[in-house]
């Protein structure tokens, strides 16, 4: 069973890349770009982060990808590019030789140290009920328990950096008034 | 046979996230329009997300969890951040590319 979700979600992340790497319009990379991004909700599912897959969905589906959406749109840059032109001729197969390269280290390095015996760090990853029985809301509990015990600085943290990047954003995309553009200009 | 690789190990999603990530860098590399690009950033981050979702199921360890919190957190700030100059950009210049940002050279 495992292993079905594994196959099936595995191809959904696969396809949507390759989708995004190879589609000439915008919008359809923006769209298997979704199909990507619940393909790892899946498998995060199947991780055990059940949190963080209802994040994946809510904050990467939801916002980021209606964001690029919105972009794509309002610019009306939606015209499709041509992948045929080259503009340096060797990029494609160096880029191509870099991603084999890549992948092919990673691979090995997790396939020889696939036996390798880990250090136990951690004392797993749910909080178990009262009752000792299974608990539905294990996973949430025990990171809500790790984000805001060891790691409250950099939760609010987070909340500044989003603040900052919200207002550094309205002040880069509003359009400029007219003095300052000549100001710009000069 | 089939019963011997019934469950998927460690392994495989690190596999799986090697490729993701290389696919990501491709885009980066090939790819020459400022949203795509974007786009296959996010890749690169979800082939990481994933790693780090695998490792902290196999040493049990709730702190992969937080680092993937945190990792979303931050890409959601830098989507905000470059989508928002890519707008400004791409208002002065429609239909620029990669090759035509050259603003910043010196």
């Amino acid at each position: 069973m495992e292993l079905f979700v594994f196959i099936v979600a595995g191809a959904m992340v696969l396809a949507g890349a390759v989708g995004v790497v190879l589609s000439k319009h915008p919008v359809h990379a923006a769209l298997s770009l979704i199909l990507t991004l619940f393909g790892v909700a899946v498998l995060f599912v199947s991780l055990q982060a059940n949190f963080l897959a209802a994040v994946q969905v809510i904050v990467y589906a939801g916002a980021i990808v209606v964001l690029f959406l919105f972009v794509i749109m309002l610019l009306g840059v939606d015209n499709a590019e041509n992948l045929r032109i080259e503009p340096f001729k060797i990029q494609r197969p160096i880029a191509a030789l870099v991603g084999v390269g890549i992948s092919s280290l990673v691979i090995t390095a997790a396939v020889v140290s696939r036996n390798a015996v880990p250090p136990k760090t951690g004392d797993g990853l749910e909080v178990l009920a009262q009752n000792g029985g299974a608990d539905h809301d294990g996973n949430i509990r025990k990171l809500a328990r790790d984000l805001f015990s060891g790691h409250v600085l950099a939760f609010e943290l987070t909340s500044a950096l989003l603040v900052i990047a919200v207002v550094g954003t309205v002040v880069l995309a509003r359009k400029p008034r007219k003095g300052e553009l000549d100001e710009v200009a000069a | 046979m089939i019963g011997a690789i019934a469950t998927p190990t460690t392994t495989w999603y690190l596999i799986l996230s090697a490729v993701l990530f290389s696919i990501g860098v491709v885009g980066v590399l090939v790819r020459r329009n400022p949203l795509v690009l974007f786009m296959c950033v996010e890749l690169m981050l979800n082939a990481v997300n994933l790693s780090f979702v695998a490792f902290a199921k196999k040493l049990g360890d709730i702190g992969g969890q937080t680092t993937v919190f945190f990792v979303m957190v931050v890409a959601a700030a830098e989507v905000v951040v470059g989508l928002g100059i890519v707008v400004a950009i791409l208002r002065r210049k429609p239909n620029a590319t990669t090759d035509d940002l050259a603003e910043l050279k010196g």
